[in-house]
């Protein structure tokens, strides 16, 4: 299966990053081939509603499952309506979370904190 | 290193106050202002050099080359924020244009276009710590994205401290929340009058969610004795752990308004915020 | 006359002063347009309510007509739109309803529907005509609340009203702004006839009194200052607006009176002769002052 992990670099040995929307790059993970494509996330750089954009092409992907340590709820919106499950990393390191997601060991991502709404007030 | 993030809900509750006595007290090698509206915490956190200024880029806005416009009116009657001026020349109001696009599309002579707009400056302190801020400015709509950027500026300078401290944004919408991001304690100052606890109690409901820290504390509280019982009642109904509380002092003001923090003279109000800045590391290490 | 009353900060006492100055004359009317948190109600505690919902157009799909060509998505500015299996999904709180989506849609499968984001409550409270904008939790932008709000201000100036303005002497119409300097505080004040800036005697106060103070040149409108919590020693709002030509209305002391008063959420005006006195006279200063 394909999975997503929002990460700080383009590397194996990186670190997830703490924010889903504004992450600079994406892992998608084929967990029986090994296989690893970084993708750089066009959301980042958007001013408000970067989650939705994020989402999306975590959609577009055709992942499984999403691995990441928060999600906020309009994100969380697409990402369900894809029936993608989300899990909750823990720890920061890529290659750990991945290890335990694989051993069955990451809980279900149970809470989903309010959108940011970024843009005007 | 722990990030506490200081928070208030409504303006002037003396989170920046506060905030510059803890930097004090934690000698804090790192901290940002996240108040981009009106930051003003350089006013009290005084830097040794000038910082590193970079632009922050808010929505584009629309422009009309006045060369190709045959003043259609298409873009004016199309635009859902009134922000296009018809006249000798059509001209667009950068105030209330909100970067949608919809002049661009519908214009059919190509005459309107988005131009990257700069909504604020980001500046960057580094010297034997670090500062970060924002100005956003005038007229642009209050953005979490540079609240972001303000707290990745800071993390993006490896500097060995113990503690980060985050003067909040006021308010309780998405600045705040952007603000809460990456913290590991939300300390909440709290003044005792209606409108400041219903905004503390939204607060908490959004900083419950997401699995952090959280403690309050109230300012000026000897001007409603009444009211800050409410509030500790309700801090330990919800089992929310209530650091202390600081009078109001005219001693402080006047130690702020020379630039000062209120612990750097001795006043009532910074032996209290001693003891609140004690009890808040306790919970934040707890 | 008009007279917008604005700071650069939260908690520097625009509610307080434009509360009691509503108060203090003989028939105003009091506009809350801090929409997302507002508070001059909690004070007038107004009767005989009558509340009128604000709504935005937001987009709705007819799956049946949508192909999926995601056209709109790619114009959305604001990532309001998503693709998922062959649904289109819209995010009304991110949506700022510009209409582009429905404009460009190419099998014009976007329709506009009508979504509440606030409401405007009118009462009265003793001489005061209290309106008060309410923006719901959530929601992007509070500016269509404050043009409905002040669209009614100038509803207001019927033949009858000018009529009793002349028989009762001016009448005032008081705005309470938002804190800062953002695009909706320059809604607040587009049409009025004079701004009061609320400052507090700190450092803090004026740094962001010089933000808003910027503000109401860029509009051309004439302004005065309304220094608050005012303590002894140098008040370095006091020195701001001495070198920069701003003329000083009025000089509220800080007393614990107040802070206790207002944090009741009681009208001084109406409380306290004293008071009452305070703030008629800076209405009389400010008429003076500003007389369009």
């Amino acid at each position: 299966m394909k999975i997503a992990v929002p990460v700080d670099e383009k590397n194996m040995e990186t670190t997830v990053c703490p924010s889903f929307g504004r992450s600079p790059f994406f892992l998608i993970y084929d967990t029986e081939s090994k296989n690893a494509t970084f993708i750089d996330n066009n959301a980042a750089a958007s001013q408000g509603g970067s989650g939705i954009k994020a989402a999306q092409t975590i959609v577009d992907n055709q992942v499984s499952a999403l691995l990441t340590p928060r999600c906020g709820e309009n994100a969380a919106q697409v990402i369900q309506a894809a029936n993608i499950k989300i899990y909750k990393t823990a720890g920061n390191s890529l290659q750990e979370n991945i290890d335990a997601f694989m051993e069955g060991k990451l809980p279900v991502l149970n809470e989903i904190h309010p959108g940011f709404h970024g843009g005007r007030k | 290193m722990k990030q506490l993030l200081i928070l208030s809900g409504k303006g002037g509750t003396g989170k920046t106050t506060i905030a510059a006595a803890f930097i004090k007290l934690a000698e804090a090698k790192a901290y940002a202002d996240c108040d981009v509206d009106a930051p003003n915490l350089h006013l009290v956190a005084h830097q040794a050099s000038e910082p590193a200024r970079s632009n922050f880029y808010g929505m584009p806005k629309a422009e009309i080359n006045a060369d190709l416009c045959v003043k259609c009116d298409q873009c004016r009657k199309n635009c859902r924020f009134d922000a296009i001026e018809p006249g000798e020349k059509y001209k667009v109001d950068p105030f209330a244009c909100e970067g949608c696009g919809v002049c661009e599309a519908v214009c059919p002579e190509g005459a309107v276009s988005l131009k990257p707009a700069v909504a604020g400056e980001l500046m960057l302190h580094v010297n034997d710590s670090v500062f970060s801020t924002a100005q956003l400015r005038m007229g642009s709509g209050t953005s979490g994205k540079l609240v972001t950027e303000v707290k990745q500026q800071m993390n993006s300078v490896p500097i060995e401290t113990e503690i980060a401290i985050i003067d909040g944004s006021p308010g309780i919408g998405c600045p705040v929340i952007a603000s809460l991001s990456g913290a590991d304690m939300v300390l909440v100052v709290a003044e005792p009058s209606l409108s400041c606890i219903s905004d503390m109690e939204r607060i908490i409901r959004t900083a419950k969610i997401f699995d952090m820290k959280i403690g309050v504390c109230v300012n000026k509280f000897d001007t409603n004795i009444e009211n800050t019982k409410k509030i500790e009642a309700f801090c330990l109904e919800q089992s929310i752990p209530f650091t202390g509380k600081v009078p109001f002092d005219a001693e402080a003001v006047r130690a702020v308004n020379n630039g000062l923090s209120i612990v750097d003279l001795q006043c009532a109000a910074g032996e209290a915020v001693k003891e609140v800045f004690r009890e808040t590391l306790r919970v934040l290490n707890g | 006359m008009k007279i917008a009353v604005l700071s650069g900060k939260g908690g520097t006492g625009k509610t307080l002063v434009s509360v009691n100055l509503a108060a203090a004359a003989k028939a105003s009317t009091y506009i809350d347009c801090d929409v997302e948190e507002p508070n001059g109600h909690l004070f007038f505690k107004p009767e005989k309510l009558v509340n009128e919902t604000v709504a935005v157009k937001i987009p709705e799909v007819d799956n049946l007509l949508c192909n999926g060509c995601r056209k709109c998505i790619e114009f959305c500015k604001f990532n309001a739109l998503a693709y998922i299996g062959d649904t289109l999904l819209v995010f009304e709180e991110v949506c700022h309803s510009c209409g582009g989506c429905a404009l460009i849609c190419p099998e014009k499968a976007l329709r506009e529907k009508e979504k509440a984001i606030g409401e405007i409550q009118r009462g009265v409270s003793g001489n005061v005509k209290v309106i008060t904008g309410i923006l719901n939790t959530g929601e992007a932008s509070g500016i269509p609340i404050i043009k409905k709000l002040l669209d009614d201000m100038h509803e207001g100036n019927s033949k009858e009203d000018k009529k009793k303005n002349n028989e009762s002497g001016k009448e005032f119409v008081f705005i309470d702004c938002p804190p800062g300097s953002a695009c909706i505080v320059m809604e607040s004040i587009k049409d009025v006839d004079y701004c009061i800036l609320v400052a507090e005697p700190t450092l803090f106060g004026v740094h962001n009194l010089s933000m808003v103070h910027e503000l109401v040149k860029l509009f051309g409108k004439p302004c005065g200052a309304v220094l608050n919590k005012c303590l002894d020693g140098e008040n370095p709002a006091e020195k701001y607006c001495r070198e920069n030509g701003i003329n000083i209305l009025c000089q509220i002391p800080y007393e614990n009176e107040i802070g206790t008063m207002n944090s009741n959420a009681l009208i001084l005006a109406r409380e306290n002769d004293r008071y009452q006195a305070l703030f008629r006279g800076l209405l009389d200063a400010v008429a003076k002052g500003g007389a369009p």
